[in-house]
């Protein structure tokens, strides 16, 4: 039956289902290996979902387009693990949705950028990259840090996020706005934030209000700095 | 099945036996050479499916028969790469500065390796050739905050300045402006003098004994009585040339008034203690070092 188009061509209800299943063998190749996701992220130590600033700084990430120029994702070639360190594991973008592993490199990789420079450096750099980099082509973003954050809504991002399967728990959800005002505020008592989401940077912020920029600094510097990779191997990252 | 299968006059060629209202399809066959080019891609897919990590299943994958794994090539190309270096990188980490030097084919090594290093990890903030710029100090003579020998600056990118580090360089100017310590009037008056004296910028007929006292009073314990600094202490040496956060009169009432507390990272957790010494090597190398 199957050699016979005829039959297929001149019966358009059967067309259409023999189309459909054709074009589903490609769609059920795509899903079904994330019916085993479970077992595709690594279980590492360390990693935690964002802090209500960084979530914030994520989300002007992903508003300004960051993706297009600079990647998250370091390949298992010698070259990107010389120059930017452990190879990403998937476990490490689990609460990223979407994630933001981009697929271009106008500017470099970002995946472990965490840490690698002062806070200082990276407002200096958003602000104006050409001041601190001569020969770099990144846009300026001075406006980030004249745009003060609205923290009315944090909550019900994270409740967003929690639908997705991202683990918030009630208690980080209910002090999400007094989380997001310490961690841009050197001079607060950063101990339940920190009890809360480990390694969180504390931006310097200007002390009256929190804004777009010390976000998205906020965020940047926590980029790929959970998991410690003295820890763990490439073994022990097999599932 | 086509069942009208005939000769086309004009061409010679068979036709595939379908007719819509009179219409009729020569039967052109694919290109031989393109059709066995199809079927032995796909006998590679099935080679390439047996032999490499492919299908996945329930709590798991099919790891394929050469057991390849992208995770674990990258560890034998970068364990390949150190035990080529190994030989030069352990005389570096084992060797004193000056035996370093003393053996001029290892010190082309270090300063090959500190140079790259330096590009990829330190020139975003000091600049190409550590010129530094305004908040991220200059790598050169007469500008050293905490000191411009090699071991200094081993510490200082080992351990980093003002870091997470416990060991970490750690010095903080008092807010004597924000804290309500000076007056605003009493620090133009100490902006004045270290304007004029150590600046260079005497203005004729200023009267900066007012800034002179306060000086005195505040800042000699750190900075010095002539402003030549304290590196003990990370007080930058205000009578020179090159000035952290710029040499204007505004920089210094804006540092006296709320000091910028600069930043280093910790590098001994990104770097290994041999390409810190290259690098220490690198920027002892670029025209300030002690």
């Amino acid at each position: 039956m199957f050699i016979r188009h005829e039959f297929f061509e001149k019966n358009a209800i059967l067309l259409l289902i023999g189309t459909l299943l054709t074009v589903a063998v490609g769609g059920i190749v795509e899903i079904v290996p994330l019916f085993t996701i479970e077992t595709t992220v690594e279980h590492v130590e360390g990693m935690r979902p964002y802090s209500p600033l960084e979530l914030r700084g994520r989300d002007i990430y992903v508003r300004e387009g960051c993706y297009l120029c600079h990647s998250q994702q370091i390949r298992t070639l010698r070259d990107e693990v010389e120059r930017y360190g452990h190879y990403s594991i998937a476990a490490e973008s689990m609460y990223d949705h979407p994630f933001q592993w981009g697929s271009k490199r106008i500017g470099p990789d970002l995946a472990r950028v965490g840490g690698k420079y002062s806070n200082d450096w990276h407002y200096a750099h958003l602000e104006n990259a050409q001041e601190v980099v001569p020969e770099s082509l990144m846009p300026h973003y001075a406006f980030l840090a004249e745009t003060p954050i609205d923290p009315s809504d944090i909550a019900d991002r994270m409740r967003t996020l929690r639908t997705l399967g991202v683990p918030y728990t009630d208690e980080q959800i209910a002090d999400a706005k007094a989380d997001l005002a310490t961690q841009a505020d050197p001079n607060a008592d950063s101990a339940k934030l920190l009890a809360r989401y480990p390694k969180a940077n504390v931006v310097p912020g200007d002390g009256h209000r929190v804004t777009e920029m010390d976000a998205l600094v906020a965020y940047l510097q926590m980029l790929g700095t959970l998991v410690n990779f003295a820890d763990t191997n490439t073994e022990r990252l097999q599932q | 099945m086509p069942t009208k299968i005939e000769k086309d006059a004009v061409t010679g060629r068979e036709t595939t036996g379908h007719e819509w209202d009179g219409v009729k399809e020569l039967d052109t066959p694919l290109p031989k050479w393109w059709l066995y080019v199809f079927f032995a891609c796909i006998a590679w897919a099935a080679g390439m499916f047996v032999l490499y990590p492919s299908i996945p299943y329930g709590k798991g994958y099919f790891h394929g028969v050469l057991g390849y794994s992208q995770r674990a090539a990258v560890d034998a190309d970068v364990a390949k790469l150190i035990a080529q270096r190994k030989g030069s990188m352990d005389k570096i980490a084992a060797l004193s500065f000056d035996a370093i030097k003393a053996d001029p084919a290892l010190m082309e090594v270090a300063l090959t390796s500190g140079r790259i290093t330096f590009a990829e990890n330190c020139q975003p903030c000091h600049g190409p050739g550590g010129g530094g710029r305004p908040g991220f100090p200059a790598l050169a003579a007469g500008a050293w905050i905490w000191g411009g020998t090699l071991a200094d600056i081993q510490q200082t990118v080992t351990h980093g300045i003002r870091s997470a580090d416990a060991d970490a360089r750690q010095s903080a100017m008092p807010r004597f402006g924000a804290d309500g310590m000076l007056k605003p009037a009493e620090i133009e008056a100490v902006a004045d003098y270290v304007w004029a004296t150590f600046y260079g910028h005497p203005t004729a007929g200023q009267d900066v004994s007012a800034g002179a006292k306060i000086f005195a009073d505040n800042c000699v314990a750190c900075h010095g009585d002539k402003g030549q600094g304290n590196r003990d202490m990370g007080a930058p040496r205000l009578a020179s040339h090159v000035h952290l956060y710029g040499d204007t009169r505004e920089t210094i009432v804006s540092q006296v008034t709320l000091p910028r507390q600069g930043v280093m990272p910790n590098w001994g957790t990104r770097l290994d203690p041999a390409t810190i010494k290259s690098v220490a090597l690198y920027v002892h190398s670029l025209g300030g070092g002690e």
